[in-house]
């Protein structure tokens, strides 16, 4: 029988190979793809340049417009907390940054435990929060596809193991570790084939609409 | 007719006497056992008892593929300690290390024992053996093999100790590539209870503590999953570390000697597999309670864990993957690249597969072909 050590081992060896290269070779093909493809020729003059409105649209669309933020509070205010939430476990705790350097070589400053345990706890209740109303909202549960389930789950499941880790709720450690471990790696594996693809798609997208305007010469 | 200058002591009480060790001191060693094992305070005087009265029992010590830092750890705990002494008035009637017997007169004392002392024996084993698959020859004594000596030794004996990580889970002869084929005591033994007291080496008192749990109660201490100790096991380095304060306020040393390291704050950058590492060094402490790695400014290494020579660098956070993740980035990366590469190629073909054979059609056309 696998030992929760031996779990352990199997998630911080083989297993997050095996996550890292599908991940990479994924995001890679799926971007590749989008960017070799190009557009067809555009003939018309253009008014302006393309990369300093494109850039502007990026950082611009953070702000949601007021009509949106009127007709939907809720998502703007719980999607926003939890998207930086996210960003600031993953990024900024010290253990995570470890990895990282250890994985791509790059490092940087990260964040007192208690302050990633704090937003931790703010994510998980955004997530949680953000299914319920997903479930009760009835246009929203309309519009929701297994595929949205399926990505809400992959998702939530990194942020309540490693909260349950860091408070090593669950015994021994390394088996609570491990299943963290494993957790990340599904969300790994899963993002270039499914709607995650957004977290690098969406910067591109919006780019895109930018540098649009910039060519048209309208407001970006 | 010969008359013995001392009587041979019968008990452990008469054996400490003999040996000087006062009651006092004597009943210290039973309160620290009593609150090592986690029991009440109250238990101090039964373990006494039981003590006093228990019966040198026969105890014969194997050492296989080892480095003898298991036998080095305990007796060069401080001297004359009442652990000392308790090892002392074990009967210890076989340990190639320590005895004074070589040969075939080494080797008839175990068997000599084995045979007086049938069904009540404990059997300590240090160090791992080359298991059943592999060349017998990697490992002997007196010209018997690990393997066949552990099963010839074990069948009459009351339950077995497996001390240090080696003996327990395979340790440093079963790191990868183990090119001995070496297992761990409890992958040959499984007709017989099997007490695991890993540690690289272990910490001595915990070895005496089970031995004087043996001694008070008859009965073996509980264990947790690895078989190992409850009482000395239960917890990791990480909860019982005096550094933890810092570790919860994120406060890092992130090299051996920046002001981080100076001031003592928490190793989990440097390595320290504390979280993962069940054992009693934070609270038990080294050489007579003078000190333990992470008092000293070193990361605990995990040694009292399976595979913890395989368990990535010494020196990398316990969050770092093992393995080559730079080469395979690089590698998945090219692939990524080829294949999106191709995959568009595919796309522009397609493009221009579909431009090329567009047919224009006016509405008279379609209008015939209806």
């Amino acid at each position: 029988m696998m030992s929760s050590m031996d779990f352990l081992l199997f998630t911080k060896g083989p297993l997050f190979q095996v996550a890292i290269a599908i991940f990479v070779l994924g995001i890679l093909i799926r971007l590749v793809e989008i960017f070799a493809l190009g557009r067809s020729r555009n003939f018309a003059e253009p008014r302006g340049g393309q990369v300093i409105p494109g850039l502007k649209t990026v950082y611009k669309r953070f702000n949601p417009d007021p009509g949106t933020f009127r007709r939907a509070p809720f998502d703007v205010v719980v999607g926003t907390v939890w998207h930086i939430g996210f960003i600031v476990a993953l990024l900024l705790f010290i253990p995570h940054v470890e990895v990282i350097k250890a994985t791509v070589g790059l490092a940087w400053p990260g964040l007192p435990n208690p302050v990633v345990d704090a937003v931790t706890a703010i994510t998980l209740l955004g997530l949680i929060a953000a299914l319920i109303h997903r479930l009760t909202h009835p246009v929203k549960r309309f519009l929701s596809t297994p595929e949205d389930y399926v990505i809400w789950a992959v998702t939530f499941l990194p942020v309540l193991t490693g909260y349950i880790a860091y408070h090593r709720l669950v015994n021994p450690y390394p088996l609570a570790l491990g299943v963290h471990i494993l957790t990340a790696e599904i969300f790994l594996i899963v993002l270039p084939f499914t709607k995650l693809t957004h977290i690098f798609t969406a910067v591109v997208a919006r780019w895109f609409n930018g540098a649009n305007f910039g060519r048209k010469g309208v407001q970006s | 007719m010969a008359v013995p200058i001392r009587p041979q002591p019968r008990t452990l009480g008469d054996s400490l006497r003999q040996n000087g060790v006062s009651r006092r001191g004597f009943l210290k060693f039973c309160a620290a056992t009593a609150s090592m094992m986690a029991l009440p305070p109250s238990m101090a005087p039964a373990i006494a008892a039981a003590l006093e009265q228990a019966r040198r029992p026969s105890v014969i010590w194997l050492s296989f593929q080892e480095c003898t830092g298991c036998t080095e750890s305990l007796t060069r705990s401080f001297s004359p300690t009442v652990e000392n002494l308790i090892l002392d008035i074990i009967s210890l009637d076989y340990h190639h290390t320590l005895q004074a017997a070589a040969g075939d007169a080494a080797e008839h004392a175990r068997e000599q024992a084995m045979h007086e002392n049938a069904g009540n024996y404990l059997v300590v084993v240090d160090g791992s053996l080359p298991g059943p698959g592999s060349n017998p020859g990697f490992s002997t004594i007196a010209g018997v093999s690990n393997l066949q000596m552990l099963q010839e030794t074990v069948a009459g004996a009351a339950a077995v100790v497996a001390v240090g990580t080696c003996a327990a889970f395979g340790g440093l002869p079963k790191a990868a590539p183990n090119p001995s084929g070496a297992v761990a005591v409890s992958d040959i033994i499984k007709d017989k209870p099997v007490i695991n007291v890993s540690g690289c080496p272990p910490v001595p008192m915990v070895i005496t503590g089970v031995l004087a749990q043996y001694l008070t109660f008859g009965t073996l201490p509980e264990l947790d999953a690895y078989n190992r100790p409850m009482a000395f096991f239960g917890q990791s380095i990480h909860d019982r570390c005096y550094r933890r304060p810092f570790y919860d306020k994120g406060l890092f040393a992130e090299t051996f000697d920046d002001e981080g390291a100076r001031k003592g704050w928490c190793l989990y950058r440097l390595g320290c597999k504390g979280p993962m590492t069940y054992n009693a060094c934070a609270t038990m402490k080294w050489n007579g309670g003078t000190s333990w790695p992470v008092e000293s400014g070193h990361p605990c290494l995990g040694c009292s864990e399976p595979d913890f020579w395989d368990a990535g660098g010494f020196y990398n956070a316990m969050s770092v993957p093992v393995g080559d993740s730079g080469n395979v980035l690089l590698a998945a990366g090219a692939g990524g690249l080829a294949l999106g590469v191709g995959a568009s190629l595919l796309g522009r073909h397609k493009r221009a597969a579909a431009k090329a054979g567009h047919e224009t059609v006016t509405a008279d056309e379609l209008e015939q072909k209806l």
